[in-house]
């Protein structure tokens, strides 16, 4: 296809090896942000092609994965209504609450369906006016506009069973409480190019220049990833810290202006709590007042839930850099795709699955404890 | 989660305010995408299209970004090299 093909093209791929091979020096340690790319990583191996030096840590940027289990357990309720027609983005359906998943609701009754966009929901709900429609709008900044959009048409149709149960997450904030952390590893980041598509890069600008860390605007195929790699080691050899962008067939410095407003015109910024790693201030977008008519939350009462996160998986240090899968002991054993444990073994692009179905039990590199002791 | 995948616009089947709508070829399979993100967006043009919505115009000329940057990369090292013989 098109602008897809071209971009896997391994002869490339082992040039810019090679280049990135003639500049590393020293260590470094940089963290893909989003799980799209952690997937093309480990799915390709390029990880094994870099040089030892440098170290790939993946990162929280996969919304299933971090989407709360109260908010998975908000979900589960509206969902077993019988009025409720419920619809979701596949990837959701097997991630554990604290208890059941969506799935199971299904498997007794629940009419949940998969769907593609949300502006199928919204056709769900004109073509069923006597049932509530209830759409998962989960996602980062990429999804946002279509999930927005939604809203914005059920509006205009004048549309009284549509609602939409939000939990929204922004990167850049993300960005900032993996480097205030203080054990943070991480030297640079690779930026997720579809989130820079909507919301442009220059959110980014004041971090990289307060954190001294090289953000590289990246894309997803192959030859996006270890150009943005290139880049991100190049900055760090020469001491430059800098936005660079090396996704420009997709991204610009200011974004989709008009992706922005539909945004801005219906969600607000608003604190929120990630899985695995807790409340991020400022860190996700709700509906505003003008469109709590379609906050599922409070159509059905389920606003003030909260819950406790099983603590057995380490999801929350994976997500943060500070693990790998293979550290986890129930990885594999435990906890597998088929009975995902944890966040990050449930979606394709969580890093446990990641590793899972590309490495099985036989992990390329050393595991992340390993290389600790090793020093 | 964020996957986006580039199609190529066949044709604008509504072009309503809040759903001007296309018809988009993904390698043979066509789906309807809609196109109020990219206003400037027309028939012939790839764009970047994520759950149903189109993100971005494909820019067809920055596609080459990434093999122009790897050759003057390599055009740059080898004169280098050859600069180091000479010296
Ligand atoms: S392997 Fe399973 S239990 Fe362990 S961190 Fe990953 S998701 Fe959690």
């Amino acid at each position: 296809m098109k602008f897809l093909d071209e971009y896997r093209d391994p002869t490339a791929v082992r040039r810019y090896v090679r280049a990135i091979a003639e500049i590393t020096t020293r260590d470094w340690t940089i963290m893909e942000i989003c799980g799209g790319q952690t997937h093309s990583i480990v799915k390709f191996g390029l990880d094994s092609l870099l040089p030892d030096k440098i170290t790939l840590l993946h990162g929280p940027g996969c919304p299933v994965c971090v989407t709360p289990a109260e908010l998975i357990d908000k979900a589960i309720e509206i969902a077993s209504r019988p009025e409720v027609i419920f619809c979701s983005f596949g990837d959701m359906m097997r991630v554990p609450g604290t208890g059941k998943d969506l799935l199971s609701v299904k498997a007794a009754g629940g009419d949940i369906r998969m769907v593609y966009s949300p502006l199928d929901a919204v056709r769900l709900a004109r073509e069923n006016p006597h049932r509530q429609v209830v759409f998962f709008a989960i996602g980062f900044e990429t999804t946002a506009p279509a999930n927005a959009m939604a809203v914005m048409q059920a509006k205009q149709s004048g549309l009284k069973n549509f609602t939409v149960l939000v939990s929204h997450v922004l990167v850049p904030p993300a960005i900032e409480a993996i480097l205030s952390s203080p054990d943070n590893r991480v030297q640079g980041f690779l930026a997720a190019g579809h989130v820079c598509a909507v919301m442009g890069y220059t959110e980014y600008e004041p971090i990289a220049e307060q954190f001294r860390v090289p953000i590289v605007v990246t894309g997803f195929e192959p030859l996006d990833i270890i150009q943005g790699i290139y880049l991100c080691i190049k900055q760090l050899e020469e001491k430059r810290f800098e936005v660079e962008n090396a996704y420009s067939r997709v991204v610009n410095r200011e974004g989709n202006r008009t992706a922005q407003r539909v945004m801005g015109d219906l969600f607000r910024v608003v604190n929120r709590k990630w899985r695995g790693i807790g409340e991020i201030p400022a860190s996700g977008l709700g509906l505003k007042e003008e469109y709590k008519e379609f906050d599922a939350e409070l159509r059905f009462g389920v606003a003030g839930k909260k819950v406790e996160e099983a603590t057995e998986c380490i999801s929350g240090l994976i997500l943060r850099g500070m693990k790998k899968p293979p550290d986890c002991p129930a990885y594999g054993t435990k906890c597998t795709p088929e009975h995902p444990l944890g966040a990050t073994m449930v979606s394709s692009e969580g890093t446990c699955a990641a590793y899972y179905s590309y490495r099985r039990l036989a992990p390329l590199g050393k595991s992340e404890s390993q290389r600790q002791k090793n020093g | 989660m964020c996957l986006a995948i580039p199609g190529k616009i066949k044709s604008i089947i509504s072009d309503e305010p809040l759903s001007r709508t296309a018809r988009v070829d993904f390698g043979g399979t066509i789906r309807e995408v809609n196109l109020v993100c990219v206003p400037e967006a027309k028939i012939g043009d790839y764009v970047l299209v994520h759950v149903g919505m189109a993100l971005s115009t494909i820019d067809e000329t920055e596609a080459q970004q990434v093999f122009r940057y790897l050759r003057e990369m390599e055009d740059l090292s080898e004169s280098r090299e050859s600069g180091d013989e000479i010296s």
